[in-house]
């Protein structure tokens, strides 16, 4: 692995990404966008005193949806083009390391990342008062995981599509079931058996559930870095994955 | 570009059997390359001398690309062995070396040329300079600025050679660099091309146009992953008896399908 190479390989990413302004825009703006639909959405529903708002909770697992699905759809596009336009043969032909071209990737989109997080929850907080006991860094943190999680399976899964229109279909098979089965919906202890187990073995379920702590606790906790641990092991584990779909040569 | 036959920092130690004037830069025995059932390379023996451009030559699907792939190292070979500087083909410490272009131009065409060459030179450990020179060598220092997309075909497929030499490699392979470019541009490129010969860059040039092979110090003449033959241009008017090329690699054609038994 060699730093430099990583380096070069992010900034090329965040200058191809430039160079696209309505994307960035769109990275942007869209999420906070989406937040305020939530809070209006919520806005006149009647409360019993000392329940916490829908906004608090649905506002807050958002924060940390939005990167996750924003990424991997960017990601599993740029990669797919790079495999088809033949430009990935040609780095494998330089010295690069194949770790400095992932990490590359997922350096640069956890940079639009942050970006894109800092500015949602920036918006929860000062514009609709998001109301949680934790700190709104960590909240950025978890996000940025998350971002991490979709440049991982982007990468992924554009080595098993050929077009792009195959790569934005990965996202009802990849993304979808982990969003209805996280605990946004419905809470997981009220889940069957069978989706239970199926929730428990999908990462933005403990993405969701350092969320939960980071509301409910003043402090970091440690199931709260237990979770952020787990996620962190799969994004490894995804790019190891990731790392073999990247062939030097073709039998 | 003055650094072209620096050694790279990597490359000074181990490479004395493949170094330069030593040995041929590519030695080829008995390569076979089949792919999905397909028998493309069909057993090709020959070398490629050192600081000189050699042309392969042959019509469309003869194999020509596959067997600038199996060069580079991006194409596994099925029977064979096939050494380049003195190491076999795909070898890592050949990546800082080896300098490829494919046929469709290989470059970010959402990056400006500059953005594109100083990126492949710095999977090479080159710096901004090396950038400029390589995209003064292709002609784009007015374009360094622009997006590569919008650029026209020709220009195009020009960065994607600046891509190339940006690394200031020992062995340059280039899949028809000279397609779609007009006729001034093409003497241009091999006037190129021979300044880097003569400077001791050794260069593997495809073509299917055969006026092009007069440029060449050495021909290989391919036709359906056979090596019909390995010469010099003057030697392919005398044997093809033609000082037309075209119609010289025809007769030779010809000559060895009667010569086959049926």
């Amino acid at each position: 692995m060699n730093f430099r190479m990583m380096l070069a390989t992010a900034g090329r990413v965040l200058d191809q990404l430039r160079h696209d302004r309505r994307s960035i825009a769109l990275i942007l703006v869209v999420p906070a966008l989406l937040l305020t639909a939530v809070y209006f959405l919520f806005e006149n529903e009647a409360l019993p005193a000392g329940v916490p708002r829908t906004f608090d909770r649905v506002g807050l697992m958002m924060l940390a949806i939005f990167p996750f699905v924003v990424m991997f759809l960017v990601t599993s596009i740029t990669m797919l083009r790079e495999r088809t336009s033949g430009t990935l043969e040609r780095l494998l032909t330089t010295p690069i390391h194949k770790a400095d071209l992932l990490f590359g990737y997922a350096l640069a989109f956890s940079v639009m990342a942050a970006l894109q997080s800092l500015v949602a929850t920036a918006v929860a907080y000062w514009i609709f008062g998001l109301d949680i006991k934790g700190s709104p860094g960590l909240v950025v943190m978890v996000a940025v995981v998350n971002a991490v999680l979709g440049v991982a399976l982007g990468l992924f899964c554009s080595a098993f599509a050929r077009t792009e229109f195959q790569a934005v279909q990965f996202m009802p098979v990849v993304v979808v079931p982990q969003i209805l089965l996280c605990g946004l919906f419905v809470a997981r202890s009220r889940m069957n058996g069978f989706l239970e187990a199926v929730s428990s073995m999908l990462p933005l379920t403990f993405s969701v559930d350092a969320l939960h702590e980071i509301a409910g606790n003043s402090t970091a906790t440690a199931a709260m870095w237990q979770d952020v641990g787990v996620m962190a092991s799969v994004v490894l584990t995804v790019l190891v994955l990731a790392a073999l779909t990247l062939r030097r040569s073709t039998p | 570009m003055g650094s072209q036959n620096a050694p790279g920092p990597a490359s000074g130690l181990a490479s004395g059997s493949g170094n330069g004037t030593a040995g041929p830069s590519v030695e080829s025995a008995g390569l076979h390359v089949r792919r999905s059932g397909t028998h493309i390379l069909r057993g090709l023996d020959f070398t490629i001398p050192p600081g000189r451009i050699t042309g392969l030559l042959g019509p469309s699907g003869s194999g020509k690309t596959t067997l600038m792939r199996v060069l580079v190292g991006v194409q596994r070979i099925s029977a064979g062995t096939v050494h380049v500087l003195g190491r076999p083909a795909g070898h890592p410490r050949l990546r800082h070396e080896v300098g490829y272009v494919a046929q469709s131009p290989s470059v970010y065409t959402d990056l400006s040329v500059e953005s594109n060459v100083r990126y492949f030179g710095a999977m090479h450990g080159r710096n901004r300079s090396d950038a400029a020179e390589a995209i003064a060598a292709v002609g784009l220092e007015q374009l360094a600025g622009r997006k590569t997309g919008d650029l026209s075909g020709g220009e195009f497929s020009r960065v994607s050679l600046a891509c190339a030499l940006v690394s200031g490699p020992r062995l340059l392979i280039l899949d028809e660099p000279t397609v779609g470019l007009d006729p001034v541009l093409r003497a241009e490129l091999w006037d190129r091309f021979r300044v880097m010969a003569d400077a001791g860059t050794t260069l593997l040039v495809s073509s299917h146009v055969m006026e092009e092979a007069s440029h060449c110090a050495s021909l290989l003449l391919l036709r359906e992953g056979l090596l019909l033959a390995q010469l010099t241009p003057a030697e392919l008017s005398r044997r093809g008896g033609s000082e037309d090329l075209e119609r010289a690699f025809l007769n030779i054609i010809r000559s060895a399908k009667s010569g086959v038994a049926p």
